[in-house]
């Protein structure tokens, strides 16, 4: 075992007839992190992930797994697992069958099998469903089933594709937690792909942000949030004003968050002047639109912290704007 | 993998391409009784010419069209009622109705035709019954006739209209049925710009489902029809057996087969698109 | 058995005729097609109600009722040549169905499974074109064929044999066809999953895709033995002067008008009919 990145994807491209689905990507993931991969429908993340598995062959480019290059290794001999966003659960088989599916394969006697599908059932605590078909669980009980029949071969490396996607969203927030908890409890590496960008910065310790094949950033959730490297990902991580700057040669991007609302100039380092054309009021915040007298407009959202008898910025109202010299990020490009 | 299809391969193009090269060739040949088999070999084009010259042939050949025609609309003027109606009855009823279509057809062929031997005869049950009820004085006999075809063509082959129908009108989505109504269109207007349209791909499977093996069909006119009842797929049965005539049967094969190979084209095309859907 | 077609209930307002206050007509057009699929099933099952009330009649003539008989059915179970006939035929059935349901297996998983190969075209159309040939044109075919392979190599000797490669081959078709359409819904990434816990592909395939397909082939191999069970042209054909099948006899015996005997046979042949779907339909649903 080496010490190196636990998966090093080095120039990898793949193309579906005419559509480019992933195009040159060089990708390091290290032990025992939980790395997101974030991208809207059609960003070739998916397809990285099958291609880490190996559903899919890359037409160029290597996928090295602990330092073995996988080219060539059909799925069945790789040292990883996968969690699919159907689940995939067999629905002829109970619950122990499925979980149990792997150790079979690898012809371990049925005591040892029936003991680590236990165990593995304890974990994800489904103990005492062993004996029910997958139709006969929510859909939470199985996506804990695809867990434990994913993780019971105990994987050098876990792969997720939309672990959260199928569940409603009460359970959602709950499984999010329980996930980051056992990948830290097993010490294992987790890679998952999902479209959901608050689901990515709340799980990841890091994350890679894709767009048209390709990856736009990697980073810490922090890094990718407060420091994006390109209008595309500021654009696409939470919401962002981007502004020209240097006479258009570069840009600002800059928070709404970062921005605060005055009743006169304040004394910070920009300051704006405008009046607010829409209100989004969200309970625990309020995002406002504020057309400036160029003519552009900015949005602006502050945190609900006081409770005030009525919308303390109305519609139509003159208001200032200020912000920090170094409260954006200026994008070069 | 190779073997999963080398071995549906090896057999259809052995058991099923080959034979129609043989037929093909044999055709072109000539007969000759006194051969084993009755078969000269040759290049002669007097088969395919007296099978479009003479008139026996000819005839036969506009009646195979002319009654698989008829009797595939009659088919689709019963079996579009009984598929709308199974789609429109409760879920839970529908599996039994679609059952209950389908049974006679696990049922053996030839005794479903043999059954309406007994009814249409002249003194026949139906003939009875008429008499008996009074509603006709003096009835003809039906069966030997074209009608009695007809009947047994509907009989025979109604769960092949009724199944793609059906499936064309389950999948019709009634919130469209109800957004025409919202819209203003009567019940019948809907049906007409909304249900029908959507399910013409059945209708067009049912139809080619009945009418390809109606044109062919041999059991139905040799055990209904009369000696006026010319199709071809008899013809091609009476040289092959009563003649002994390989070469001019050989000919009616093939020529059926260009006849039919439109349709077919079609009902394949149709098939494709519809697993490409799914 | 036909049973009352219903009028869809006023509860479901999704019906068509029921969902909006002018809705005359849609009640008239729905009434209009249950009336139709009455008359249906009447059309479907009287002649086979009536076929089997005359199997009981004591009269030769199937027109006149003489008074209730077990005659024709004693007369049936001493019919060597029926019974022998019948005998040939399930054997013919049994072999022929699950042959075809090993290469129609095969056929429809390659269809299904695999993308491109040499003359797949080609492939899809002599998989399907069997369907819908017409059994004369097939008939021929495959006689010259063995008459053919006959004269060069002294074999087959036509009967059940060539009877057997005659139904394989248009039965095929049959269970390809419901095997392709089962694969194509079915959720591929199970077997990736199974791939992904180490399964070889053809553990994948014994472990997972057999067994859920399996309802579809068992469903083609029932079809095919149906098909083998009951055809008469193709076997007329390739059969030879010394094997005669069920439908041969039966078809020689009414070219010479109706016979009661027959009629018991019928009987006998939907009565099982009707269980064996009655029974698969229940397994279904109890498996659902």
């Amino acid at each position: 075992m080496s010490a190196g990145p636990i998966v090093s994807i080095a120039g990898v491209a793949k193309r579906f007839g005419t559509v480019v689905a992933v195009d040159g990507v060089d990708l390091d993931i290290q032990r025992g992190e939980l790395f997101a991969l974030l991208g809207g429908s059609g960003c070739g993340k998916t397809t990285l992930l099958r291609m880490i598995a190996g559903f899919e062959t890359p037409d160029t480019g290597h996928v090295l797994i602990d330092g073995q290059d996988m080219t060539g290794v059909p799925p069945h001999r790789r040292p990883v697992n996968m969690m699919f966003q159907s689940y995939a659960l067999f629905p002829h088989m109970d619950v122990a069958a499925n979980v149990g599916y792997g150790l079979r394969r690898e012809g371990l006697p049925a005591s040892e099998i029936a003991r680590r599908v236990g165990e593995a059932l304890d974990q994800v605590r489904l103990g005492d469903h062993g004996k029910r078909r997958p139709a006969q669980l929510s859909g939470g009980q199985r996506q804990r089933v695809a867990l434990a029949r994913a993780l019971i071969k105990r994987p050098k490396l876990l792969l997720l594709d939309e672990p959260l996607a199928a569940l409603d969203r009460k359970l959602r927030e709950g499984t999010r937690f329980e996930l980051v908890r056992l990948q830290e409890q097993l010490g294992l590496t987790f890679v998952m792909v999902t479209h959901d960008q608050e689901e990515a910065m709340s799980m990841a310790g890091r994350l890679a942000v894709m767009n048209e094949g390709r990856i736009a950033q990697v980073g810490t959730p922090h890094e990718v949030y407060e420091h994006p490297r390109s209008r595309f990902v500021a654009d696409f991580i939470g919401i962002a004003n981007i502004l020209p700057v240097d006479g258009g040669r570069a840009w600002l991007a800059l928070r709404p968050e970062k921005i605060a609302l005055f009743a006169a100039r304040p004394s910070t380092d920009h300051a704006e002047q405008g009046c607010i054309v829409e209100i989004a009021y969200e309970g625990d915040r309020s995002l406002y639109r504020v057309a400036l007298t160029d003519g552009s407009t900015l949005l602006v959202s502050t945190a609900n912290i006081a409770r005030h008898p009525r919308e303390p910025w109305p519609r139509g109202q003159q208001v200032w704007l200020g912000w920090a010299a170094d409260a954006g990020q200026r994008l070069e490009e | 993998m190779r073997l999963v299809i080398a071995l549906p391969y090896l057999w259809l193009a052995t058991f099923f391409l080959l034979p129609f090269a043989l037929v093909l060739a044999i055709a072109f040949g000539v007969n000759n009784p006194d051969a084993v088999p009755p078969v000269d070999l040759g290049v002669s084009l007097k088969n395919f010419r007296l099978l479009f010259t003479d008139d026996l042939y000819l005839a036969a050949w506009l009646g195979s069209l002319r009654i698989a025609a008829a009797s595939t609309v009659l088919c689709l003027l019963l079996g579009y009622p009984m598929a709308y109606a199974i789609a429109r009855a409760r879920p839970g009823l529908r599996p039994l109705l679609l059952m209950a279509v389908i049974l006679p057809f696990w049922t053996s062929f030839l005794i479903r035709v043999y059954a309406w031997m007994g009814l249409l005869a002249s003194n026949g049950i139906l003939n009875q019954f008429l008499r008996a009820t009074g509603l006709v004085d003096n009835p003809g006999t039906i069966l030997g006739t074209e009608w009695a075809v007809h009947l047994g063509i509907v009989y025979a082959y109604l769960p092949f209209m009724v199944l793609p129908v059906y499936a064309a009108l389950e999948k019709l989505d009634t919130s469209l049925l109800e957004a025409a109504a919202d819209l203003g269109a009567s019940p019948l207007v809907a049906f007409l710009t909304v249900t029908l349209p959507q399910s013409l791909p059945g209708i067009l499977a049912g139809c080619l489902l009945v009418f390809i093996p109606a044109v062919g069909e041999f059991v139905i006119p040799d055990l209904l029809g009369g000696t006026g009842t010319l199709m071809i797929g008899k013809v091609l049965w009476d040289e092959f057996f009563l003649n002994s005539d390989w070469p001019l049967a050989s000919a009616v094969a093939i020529c059926l087969l260009v006849l039919l190979v439109g349709p077919i084209a079609l009902f394949q095309r149709q098939q494709a698109k519809n697993l490409e859907r799914q | 058995m036909p049973g009352r077609a219903r009028l869809p209930s006023p509860k479901r307002s999704r019906d068509v005729g029921t969902a909006s206050p002018q809705s005359r007509f849609g009640f008239a057009q729905a009434g209009f097609a249950f009336t139709m699929l009455a008359f249906g099933y009447a059309f479907l099952y009287l002649p086979i109600a009536l076929v089997i009330v005359y199997s009981f009649n004591e009269s030769r003539l199937v027109t006149v009722w003489a008074g209730f008989s077990t005659k024709w059915w004693s007369a049936l179970f001493a019919n060597e040549a029926m019974l022998g006939a019948a005998w040939l035929s399930l054997r013919i059935a049994l072999v022929s169905a699950t042959v075809a349901a090993v290469i129609g297996l095969a056929a429809g998983y390659a269809l299904a499974r695999v993308p491109r190969f040499f003359g797949r075209t080609l492939f899809g159309s002599l998989v399907i074109a069997p369907m819908v040939m017409p059994e004369v044109v097939m008939g021929i075919s495959m006689l010259l064929l063995f008459v053919g392979s006959d004269r060069l190599m002294g074999w087959p000797i036509r009967g059940f044999l060539t009877i057997a490669i005659a139904h394989i081959t248009f039965s095929i078709a049959f269970v390809a066809v419901v095997v392709q359409a089962r694969l194509a819904d079915f959720d591929r990434s199970l077997e990736e999953a199974a791939m992904d816990l180490g399964a070889t592909p053809w553990t994948t395939f014994r472990t997972i895709t057999l067994p859920l397909i399996a309802p579809a082939v068992g469903s083609g191999w029932l079809l095919a033995f149906t098909l083998s069970l009951d055809d008469l042209i193709l076997t007329q054909f390739v059969a030879g002067a010394q094997s005669e099948t069920l439908p041969m006899r039966v078809y020689s015996s009414v070219r010479l008008g109706v016979d009661p005997q027959i009629n018991a046979l019928a009987t006998i042949i939907m009565v099982v009919a009707a269980c064996a779907l009655i029974f698969s339909g229940w397994l279904t649903r109890r498996k659902a």
